[in-house]
């Protein structure tokens, strides 16, 4: 008899063909440029970022664009111990409310200790090489802190 | 309002590999494919379930009783997949099909190479393809072949 066998492999892939619609390709198209722009509701005037074309609260199309200027404010954040496909633990991924928004999205943050990483903290993106930039979020390469006092936490309190 | 613009599209990947633990029933099923033999288990009621079943179908007992069928067999039902995917057992046009082995009383899912939908047919005999280098794998079972030839 010869080795028995304890172990498989079974491998799952997806291959997906993206159409991001023409909100996120208005977005993505931004990014590019290395801007950041969200938009904005008509009749709420609540400010999407990334836009999905809608506002899913009141169901009228967003037109308005807003740029932003990618500084935000940490509302959430998960420190992960165990490592990810190009991703050293530990790593901070962390709900960041763009200064403007009124949502949150979701980075990386890096350049500080995560036991120092903290609800309010003040931070900004930091963009990959320019000449590399693509239509792709992954041109935001991570945030860090700005270095700015906290924010208050009436400032962010509805997005813990 | 916003200038029109292109429409975007991008390949979007998802791929993640899971790593089993197999038991003592299929990592013998999967050792005896590196072997280039084929292993059922005899349920309660005295059939011969292939691949082997960790418990019984009717009594949920634990089964122990494996048994070695032949790699030839019929199909029991097939379907024509005329634009294989990547990943999948052959890459050019092949059935599924349910091949019920000699010396089994339930059928597999395996793939056939006929070539053609024209070289199918319910009741035809097949026979295993085998890998020529086999690491204890369902790959390690290519595929089947009509008995009669391609």
């Amino acid at each position: 008899m010869s080795e028995p066998v304890t172990i498989t492999e079974t491998p799952i892939k997806l291959n997906y063909s993206y159409t991001p619609g023409t909100a996120a390709a208005r977005f993505l198209t931004s990014i590019e440029q290395g801007r950041i722009v969200g938009e904005r509701c008509p009749k709420c005037h609540k400010v999407y970022v990334p836009p999905r074309g809608a506002c899913s609260m009141c169901g009228v199309a967003t037109m308005e664009g807003v740029e932003l200027d990618g500084k935000g404010t940490l509302t959430t954040y998960a420190v992960t111990q165990i490592p990810s496909p190009g991703l050293d633990a530990p790593y901070v991924s962390a709900w960041i409310k763009l200064d403007g928004a009124d949502i949150t999205s979701m980075f990386l943050v890096k350049e500080v200790e995560p036991a120092d990483v903290r609800l309010g903290m003040r931070v900004e993106p930091v963009w990959i090489d320019k000449a590399d930039f693509t239509k792709n979020l992954a041109n935001i390469a991570y945030y860090r802190p700005t270095g700015e006092p906290d924010a208050s936490y009436d400032d962010y309190k509805d997005y813990v | 309002m916003a200038a029109p613009i292109e429409a975007l599209v991008a390949p979007h990947v998802i791929e993640y590999t899971y790593t089993r633990s197999t038991g003592p029933i299929l990592g013998a099923f999967l050792a005896g494919l590196r072997d280039q033999t084929i292993l059922g288990i005899r349920t309660a009621d005295g059939r011969v379930m292939v691949p082997p079943a960790e418990y019984d179908p009717v009594t949920s007992e634990g089964l122990s009783e494996l048994v070695g069928v032949a790699d030839t067999g019929v199909v029991t039902t097939w379907a024509w997949n005329a634009t294989p995917l990547e990943g999948q057992p052959l890459a050019e046009p092949f059935a599924w099909a349910l091949v019920k082995l000699d010396g089994a009383d339930t059928a597999m899912l395996a793939a056939v190479d006929a070539g053609s939908a024209s070289a199918m047919s319910t009741g035809m005999r097949v026979r295993a393809r085998w890998a020529d280098e086999r690491v204890g794998s369902i790959r390690d079972l290519v595929c089947f072949e009509p008995e009669a030839g391609v």
